[in-house]
């Protein structure tokens, strides 16, 4: 069964509509969830958890309606939106006090490792913490009560590259024993990379790919050819880049064949997303 | 069992490993009966996502050179020496498809060719 699945979930604002998401995740996985900015992520992820009121959709957690069971599911769900920075002068043992009163299933022991692992000493305020520190923090928070599903909202952003592949490898290691699982959303294309095995794409509010990494980058293909080849098949590119001398663009793998008169080259995340956001046409247009 | 990846190899990391396992199990590093690591200690162990390593012993099992069981894991495959001796010329014949479309390409002939892999052969005699 699902530890997470969203259905049909819609947010609608006057200028931006959160088009029916749905994605599901299976115990120990990692899925990226990735978009540009104002696609619709971290709305997403409020309307999820019933932070902003939702217009449809429904969520389940393991099986159960979130939305009407949603103290019990919460009490599964570890969620970490944008910089963890609330009470900056309050000690981590003034936060910890705080907020194992919320959790019946809170786990000393688990929380003292965490701390350990993570090198967090108890002693010092949240303002002397790094960014990397935070996010390591709440995470020893979250799996002190024993969440099984970690929510997290760019939790890599601001961090430094090395700080960035530690707090991967920590994500790595959570979901190690095939319990748990970890929704986070990012830009960062080499996070993917390294940790992601299932990625959500969303674009304008809607939900462009849901699928595991491989089908995910197999689904399309990088071609690059001369400009002679280019006109016909235009419609077929998802995205594309003229220069003097030809062309490279995007497309899916099916629509291989049109192409053989190109060089084909499989596509890496990077360029299946610049590529993808030009769609509706702003690169072409200046041409 | 020795992987090591390349971030910068064309290939897929499920193909490399997939292709440092097939050549360890066809030269005898790794011999029938041996015990595969879980899918998810590899993973984290290579710093890599779950999903690549489980498409590569998926496709392990389909070639024949593992055998999984439902709460014990994987394990590599038994062999005769029939089945070893097929594995290794299918491997050898792939990579030699190769030279020989390099060759082609080149304009030798299939004598000219021939001569080059047994000087080749020979050179490399330990």
């Amino acid at each position: 069964m699902a530890l997470l699945d969203v259905r049909e979930l819609e947010k609608r604002y006057p200028t931006f509509t959160l088009d029916k998401v749905s994605f599901s995740l299976e115990p120990g996985y990692i899925m990226g969830f990735i978009g540009r900015n104002g696609a619709g992520k971290t709305t997403t992820m409020k309307a999820m958890l019933n932070l902003i009121h939702r217009d449809g959709g429904q969520v389940y957690i393991n099986g159960r309606s979130f939305f009407e069971n949603e103290r019990a599911c919460k009490e599964e769900i570890g969620f970490v939106m944008g910089e963890f920075d609330c009470y900056k002068n309050a000690t981590l043992q003034k936060i910890t006090d705080v907020t194992r009163r919320f959790y019946p299933d809170w786990d000393e022991q688990a929380y003292e490792s965490y701390l350990s692992r993570f090198a967090l000493e108890e002693g010092k305020k949240i303002k002397e913490l790094s960014a990397g520190m935070r996010v390591k923090y709440a995470l020893a928070l979250a799996l002190s009560h024993n969440a099984k599903l970690l929510i997290l909202d760019e939790p890599t952003s601001g961090l430094d590259p090395v700080s960035r592949d530690d707090l991967l490898d920590v994500f790595r290691s959570v979901i190690e024993d095939g319990s748990r699982s970890i929704l986070f959303s990012t830009h960062i294309i080499s996070d993917l990379e390294k940790c992601a095995d299932y990625i959500t794409y969303i674009k304008g509010g809607k939900v462009l790919s849901s699928t595991d990494v491989i089908s995910f980058r197999e689904g399309y293909r990088l071609v690059s050819g001369d400009r002679e080849h280019l006109e016909v098949r235009r419609p077929k590119l998802i995205g594309c880049k003229e220069h003097a001398f030809g062309f490279t663009g995007l497309i899916r793998a099916q629509d291989a064949g049109a192409f053989a008169a190109c060089k084909i080259a499989p596509a890496d995340l990077e360029s299946i997303m610049i590529y993808t956001e030009q769609e509706d046409g702003h690169e072409t247009a200046s041409l | 069992m020795d992987l090591s990846l390349s971030g910068s190899s064309p290939l897929p990391i499920y193909r490399q490993l997939f292709d440092q396992l097939c050549s360890q199990i066809l030269d005898g590093r790794l011999k029938s009966g041996d015990a595969l690591p879980p899918i998810r200690t590899v993973a984290r162990e290579l710093s890599i996502s779950v999903i690549p390593v489980k498409r590569a012993w998926e496709e392990l099992e389909a070639a024949g050179f593992i055998e999984s069981f439902v709460g014990r894991g994987c394990f590599i495959a038994p062999m005769g020496t029939d089945k070893l001796q097929k594995l290794k010329q299918a491997m050898a014949a792939d990579k030699l498809s190769d030279a020989a479309a390099y060759c082609r390409g080149l304009g030798l002939s299939r004598e000219e060719a021939a001569a080059l892999l047994r000087d080749a052969w020979d050179s490399t005699e330990p």
